[in-house]
């Protein structure tokens, strides 16, 4: 294995020891309870390992939300799961699906285990609480037994874990800036430690100022407590920048899934490059922005064979007849833990030098 | 009767929501959407079955319901399916002629109602200040007045109170509780960003209340008019039956009126005030389970599942939040998947030449 395949693995943890946390298979997530659903995620599989930070990137209506949403059960109707199985493995080595829990065990289960920092999460503070209270109000629901005065020194010690003076407890919602009401919701998220926190566009409302100290942040705070991220955002530079792995999403399927250096300097799927190529580079030459022509397909009328062909700059007579399996690029041996769902890489001959970059 | 319907045509909800609905449904089906639903289905069937006794009820009744013959308190039998009164008029005959009166006097009075609810309601909420402290005062003194000593007053003071002034009585005193549910809507949605921008842009007040608030505002309108014609009905039957209204028009109120005067109960003529009676029933749970289907209606989320509710019980789905029902079918199966031979599961040989390469 050469070194610089791996550079981009390993930035926490050691690449060899993984331990997969969330494994998701073959999930199968339907909308619409009648006749004729749309099927918007068909058979997505996926797996966070622990203390990883994962990224799920793509553009808007790919189903990076839905695939979080469904693997947590979260989906609101007529969202239906026709399939698959989510396996959350404990810190003890239990191993549980998702999928399969009753209403009491996911209640007990969530927060505890897997715990979400939703997309604009700081209007869901009620306004006429204070915030340590609410904060408070989450840990006595979880930890039976426990005084007020503990629950709220605990409150006090998540508001200093994202940066917010501990006298900030008694101060109201509309109080807080928009960037400390959406830490305050990062610290209600970890207020259990949870093993998986999934985090859906958590900085998309945000200043980029703001951006890169909640970014900074829950890096460091990953560091310090070991859990894993599933981070979800349109912002691909973003997610080079925070995540180790990055998971590509097109059309409710997984295109490509790899170390983020390694999809950053070598993207083996035409849109991954495109998704790249769509903003500019910090360093390096210069290049002409090209972004990907079209947008994406409609998931009731998806085209047969390979869902991007209709808008790939390398597609074959081919690649719309044969969908393509996620599975390992045309340099299987050299990127083990690469997988990338386009036929081009079936033959390392025909594979277009871009996609073969090393 | 069938003001409802038309005003939920404008809906302009019904046409961007199409793709949770099968795809059997025609684009009929799809403009009256709300009657897809097994209740108001219900009720609109017993509505027109109504509707249709008040137009032709004159040419079909069997007797003239005044008319006094010598079967004196009959059972119902063949010749008088309902019965006789205690002069001899036929039960049934009163019944059908009857109900025109009580259709004619629910509808003007909803009619009456909502339009002065509305102009009152959505007027209040829009303009606020000083026309909103004045209006809304209004209904709040028509809200704390009890309505029907108010309407026996008012009623027993007009000289030969026919069906008309009944139903405009009823309309008077009825229309606040509409006003204030619209007055609080309309405070809402002027404050939206669509209502804001129009105001921006320059449009002009009545069509900015026109255009942009009162298509919100349809479901409420509808659900209102429901409800205020099951309140005219009642309120005119009642009104019939204590004799504030002439005891010689017929409708259910009356025969009601006439049972009760008589002793019908002591006397054992359960023929004579339970048809009337369960009319009445009738009626109050055709109109109401109209408003249940506005309701599921106008909520795309109770719509999608109360239109497959069946269905979905016996797929075992219990739509909810936050506990996203998983129902693994035979047809997860993707809608393509490529043939078998294409799925290489071992490196391919031009990998491994590739392999071969790198470690060179």
């Amino acid at each position: 294995m050469s070194a610089s395949t791996t550079s981009g693995t390993g930035r926490h943890a050691d690449a060899a020891v993984r331990e997969p946390v969330l494994e998701i298979k073959n999930l199968s997530v339907d909308y619409g309870f009648g006749q004729d659903p749309t099927h918007v995620l068909r058979q997505v599989s996926l797996t966070l390992n622990r203390g990883e930070v994962l990224g799920l990137a793509g553009e808007s209506g790919c189903g990076k939300s839905t695939l979080a949403y469904a693997a947590t059960r979260l989906l609101p109707p007529p969202g239906l799961i026709t399939g698959g199985e989510v396996v959350l493995t404990d810190r003890s080595g239990e191993r549980r699906d998702i999928l399969t829990m009753s209403d009491a065990q996911l209640r007990a289960s969530r927060w505890q285990d897997v715990a979400i920092v939703f997309q604009g999460a700081m209007n869901s503070l009620n306004p006429v609480f204070r915030i340590g209270r609410q904060i408070a109000d989450a840990i006595a629901a979880h930890t039976p037994g426990i005084r007020k005065k503990q629950a709220l020194d605990r409150a006090a010690e998540l508001l200093d874990m994202v940066g917010i003076s501990p006298d900030r407890l008694s101060a109201f919602p509309h109080q807080l800036s928009g960037g400390m009401r959406q830490r305050v919701m990062i610290a209600m998220a970890l207020a259990l430690e949870p093993q998986v926190l999934i985090m859906d566009e958590p900085t998309t409302a945000l200043d980029v100022v703001m951006q890169r100290q909640i970014v900074e942040q829950i890096a460091e705070l990953r560091e310090r407590l070991g859990f894993s991220v599933v981070f979800i955002t349109h912002d691909v530079s973003l997610l080079i920048e925070i995540a180790d792995r990055i998971a590509i999403m097109y059309a409710g399927e997984i295109v490509e899934d790899a170390a983020a250096q390694d999809v950053y300097r070598r993207p083996r799927h035409p849109y991954s490059r495109g998704l790249l190529r769509s903003f500019p580079p910090l360093r390096g030459p210069r290049r002409e922005l090209t972004g990907i022509a079209g947008s994406p397909p409609d998931l009731r009328l998806l085209p047969t064979g390979c869902t991007f062909t209709p808008r790939c700059g390398f597609s074959t007579p081919e690649c719309s007849r044969i969908h393509p399996e996620l599975g390992p690029t045309a340099f299987a041996g050299a990127e083990p833990d690469r997988r990338v769902a386009c036929i081009l890489h079936g033959d390392v001959g025909t594979l277009p030098p871009e996609l073969a970059e090393r | 009767m069938t003001a409802d319907v038309t005003v939920l045509q404008d809906d302009p909800d019904d046409a961007p929501d199409e793709s949770v609905d099968e795809t059997a449904a025609t684009k009929a089906g799809h403009r009256f959407l709300f009657l897809r639903n097994t209740k108001a289905m219900i009720g609109f069937g017993i509505l027109v079955f109504f509707g249709i006794l008040a137009v032709i009820g004159p040419f079909i009744a069997p007797y003239d319901p005044s008319a006094v013959s010598r079967d004196i308190l009959q059972p119902p039998s063949a010749a008088h399916w309902l019965g006789t009164t205690h002069t001899g008029q036929d039960v049934l005959s009163q019944i059908i002629i009857g109900t025109r009166g009580v259709l004619v006097v629910g509808l003007i009075a909803g009619l009456g109602a909502t339009v002065v609810g509305v102009l009152v309601g959505v007027t209040a909420g829009y303009l606020g200040g000083v026309g909103d402290e004045v209006l809304s005062g209004l209904s709040n003194i028509f809200l704390v007045i009890p309505q029907l000593p108010l309407i026996i007053i008012i009623a027993g003071q007009v000289p030969s109170a026919g069906g008309v002034t009944v139903a405009l009585v009823i309309a008077a005193t009825g229309w606040a509780w509409g006003a204030r549910v619209l007055r609080a809507q309309t405070l809402s949605l002027r404050r939206r960003d669509f209502v804001e921008a129009a105001r921006a842009s320059g449009e002009s007040t009545p069509r900015i209340i026109v255009a942009e608030i009162l298509p919100n505002l349809t479901a409420i309108i509808a659900a209102g008019f429901v409800g205020t014609v099951i309140f005219a009905v009642l309120s005119q039957v009642t009104l019939a039956f204590i004799g504030v209204t002439p005891v010689s028009d017929w409708n259910w109120g009356t025969v009601l009126f006439w049972a009760q005067n008589q002793l019908a109960l002591q006397r054992g003529a359960w023929w004579w005030f339970v048809p009337a009676g369960l009319c009445i029933a009738l009626l109050g749970m055709g109109l109401t389970l109209i408003n249940f289907g506005i309701d599921e209606f106008i909520n795309p989320r109770l719509r999608s599942t109360g239109l497959h509710a069946r269905s979905l019980r016996k797929r075992r789905i219990r739509p909810r939040i936050g506990f996203t029902p998983v129902v693994r079918t035979a047809e997860t199966t993707p809608v393509h998947r490529p043939p078998a031979e294409e799925q290489p599961a071992e490196p391919r040989p031009a990998e491994q030449n590739a392999i071969e390469e790198i470690r060179r």
